[in-house]
């Protein structure tokens, strides 16, 4: 029996709350609103126009992985502050108050896991944790999830959510590309696939590094991938930007992804590529 | 600090004195000189004194990578072009002799005056510039030649087309080419390291780093904007984030700092020059004898360890 569908009840958006910030969970193209639960049960895509709402790093995992074969590595690392950071706060508050409203240590969950039976490394970003910055933790999560899969010889899936480099590190966080660069490269000498899936936003430093250097590079339709963000490239060049100005869609057309996939074709689409990459060579 | 910062630095003093230099000139009437340097330099800077650095790695009249290559490479022919469809004046890349070897050299070039600046596009390179960087060091490791890259660069280039050109995936693949390479590579920042475009010819065997240069993940006006959301406030970002060659050492994220003319590597370009060509043929001629899949095999675990947290294990 067809469910019925109380969506359209719920399509006008609340009024904004504090500083005018549209409710999370409502879509930004097209306006419509939804609860946690539709949105959830429909993979955070909105069923109306399409939009991709972000996704956590844990709901990611349970989008892609078979249902508890997750298994978390390395989830006891957290950073510490290598330059006694201070801007208008301290680091150390930021990563605290980071890890108590996302519930997560760092901007990186990674872990062994099976797509459709075919086992993989997972290695999943959350923008929620400090806008997916990258650091040495997460520079670190990343290189291990590569020993991990060259190890065990399953191919790694990296989904990235990041704003680039986390400025708090200093100098160290720019050394995460070449680290996790030289990481990526052991895997593809140990003959180790690495399946690069690109989610909004994979920006800066994460584009710039292992993100780029999957074997197949898929993205999700909208996603902003570019090194430098709209913003910064209209003030400094007062370029007209293009519409699609970074987006999944422009970087397909100049070549730089090998698909824009769906959500929910996403799983199916690695399953996929886990089958011609995997243990079946 | 000070304590390994100052260790390493009294042993390239050391090796300074030793080695003969360019044309026979050897280093000792500079001995007291670069003595009163080493007191200098292993002093961690204070907030002022990194400000002072950053003006000083992009003083207009700093020498630039072709200043260098003008008074340490003999035989230089510039390579143009990344053969596929520009060539990106912002990098320049070539091969030429450097202390009795065939090598090839990369690097960024920002220009003198307005015209040549333009040409330069102020020394911010599109993905064309990595390119052409990226099939030299093809060449160089053909033909078994050393790779110099002397990194000089405000940043990438934030443009449309630098984006639709590939700006990111073409720095990663850079990085990747160096990981692969089986021929020494030794970089040196020679002014600004700034960001991704730096780190896209920095992924080498040994990285120096002249004293006044700035090593830096973002610009210390783009970090002020987005921390305290104000761009003035640059000198407090860049205080805070510590681009400082000491700091750099400290940190591992540098091999070594090479020491500049009193005042700053414009005072004098040959003084300057002298003192890099130095510190280059010292790091050329340490990596001369490793075999090419163990110097691969050191230079990524070297980049692999670099800020290794100390607490990894003791994490709860």
């Amino acid at each position: 029996m067809a469910k019925i569908d109380v969506s359209i009840e719920h399509r006008h958006a609340p009024a904004p709350v504090d500083g005018g910030r549209p409710h999370p969970n409502t879509c930004p193209k097209c306006g419509s609103h939804y609860r946690d639960d539709e949105l959830d049960s429909n993979l955070r895509v909105c069923s109306q126009c399409g939009h991709h709402f972000s996704v956590r790093a844990t709901a990611r995992i349970a989008q892609l992985a078979d249902p508890g074969t997750f298994e978390e590595e390395a989830a006891e690392l957290r950073s510490d502050d290598p330059l006694e950071f201070f801007d208008l706060r301290p680091y150390t508050e930021r990563l605290a108050e980071a890890e108590v409203s996302t519930g997560l240590g760092e901007a990186m969950v990674i872990g062994g896991a099976a797509i459709d039976g075919h086992p993989c490394e997972l290695a999943v970003m959350d923008f929620s944790f400090m806008g997916g910055s990258m650091g040495r933790i997460v520079g670190e999560k990343l290189t291990r999830a590569c020993d991990s899969a060259a190890e065990r010889q399953v191919p790694l899936v990296s989904v990235t959510a990041s704003g680039g480099a986390r400025m708090q590190e200093g100098i160290l966080s720019l050394m995460q590309l070449p680290k996790t660069v030289c990481a990526v490269e052991d895997l593809h000498d140990a003959g180790v696939a690495m399946i690069s899936v690109m989610t909004h936003p994979t920006t800066a430093g994460v584009l710039a590094s292992f993100a780029s250097l999957g074997d197949v590079i898929v993205a999700e339709p909208g996603a902003l991938l570019s090194f430098t963000g709209p913003r910064v490239v209209q003030q400094t060049t007062r370029e007209k930007l293009p519409d699609d100005f970074g987006l999944a869609e422009s970087n397909y057309r100049f070549g730089h992804v090998d698909a824009i996939v769906p959500r929910p074709e996403l799983k199916p689409f690695l399953a996929k590529l886990l089958r011609i990459f995997g243990n079946g060579r | 600090m000070a304590g390994e910062a100052e260790l390493r630095l009294r042993e390239h003093l050391s090796r300074l004195s030793q080695m003969r230099l360019l044309g026979g000139t050897r280093l000792s009437g500079e001995l007291k000189r670069l003595q009163e340097q080493l007191e200098r330099i292993a002093a961690e800077p204070t907030d002022e004194e990194i400000w002072e650095k950053v003006l000083l790695a992009r003083d207009d009249d700093r020498p630039y990578a072709l200043d260098y290559v003008e008074r340490l490479i003999d035989d230089w022919i510039e390579l143009h072009g990344d053969r596929l469809r520009a060539d990106d004046a912002a990098v320049v890349a070539g091969v030429g002799r450097f202390a009795g070897h065939s090598v090839a050299v990369i690097g960024n070039q920002k220009g003198r005056d307005i015209k040549e600046r333009t040409k330069r596009n102020f020394g911010m390179a599109y993905p064309e510039g990595y390119r052409k960087a990226m099939r030299v060091m093809e060449l160089a490791e053909r033909h078994g030649f050393p790779v110099i890259s002397l990194v000089d660069i405000p940043g990438a280039y934030p443009g449309v087309a630098a984006e639709q050109h590939g700006q990111g995936g073409t720095i990663a693949r850079s990085q990747a080419l160096m990981a692969r390479l089986r021929v020494p590579i030794v970089a040196c920042i020679i002014g600004e390291g700034g960001s991704g475009g730096a780190i896209a010819t920095a992924l080498a065997d040994r990285v120096l780093m002249q004293e006044n240069a700035i090593y830096t993940v973002i610009s210390p006006e783009g970090c002020a904007a987005i921390l305290w959301r104000d761009s003035k406030q640059a000198p407090r970002a860049a205080a805070a984030f510590k681009p400082d060659a000491v700091h750099c050492l400290e940190l591992g994220v540098i091999d070594a700092i090479v020491p500049e003319p009193q005042g700053g590597a414009h005072t004098s370009y040959d003084e300057a020059a002298m003192l890099l060509g130095a510190s280059l043929q010292a790091a050329l001629e340490e990596l001369d004898s490793v075999a090419g899949d163990e110097l691969r095999r050191r230079r990524r675990a070297k980049f692999r360890a670099i800020g290794t947290v100390k607490s990894l294990a003791a994490a709860t």
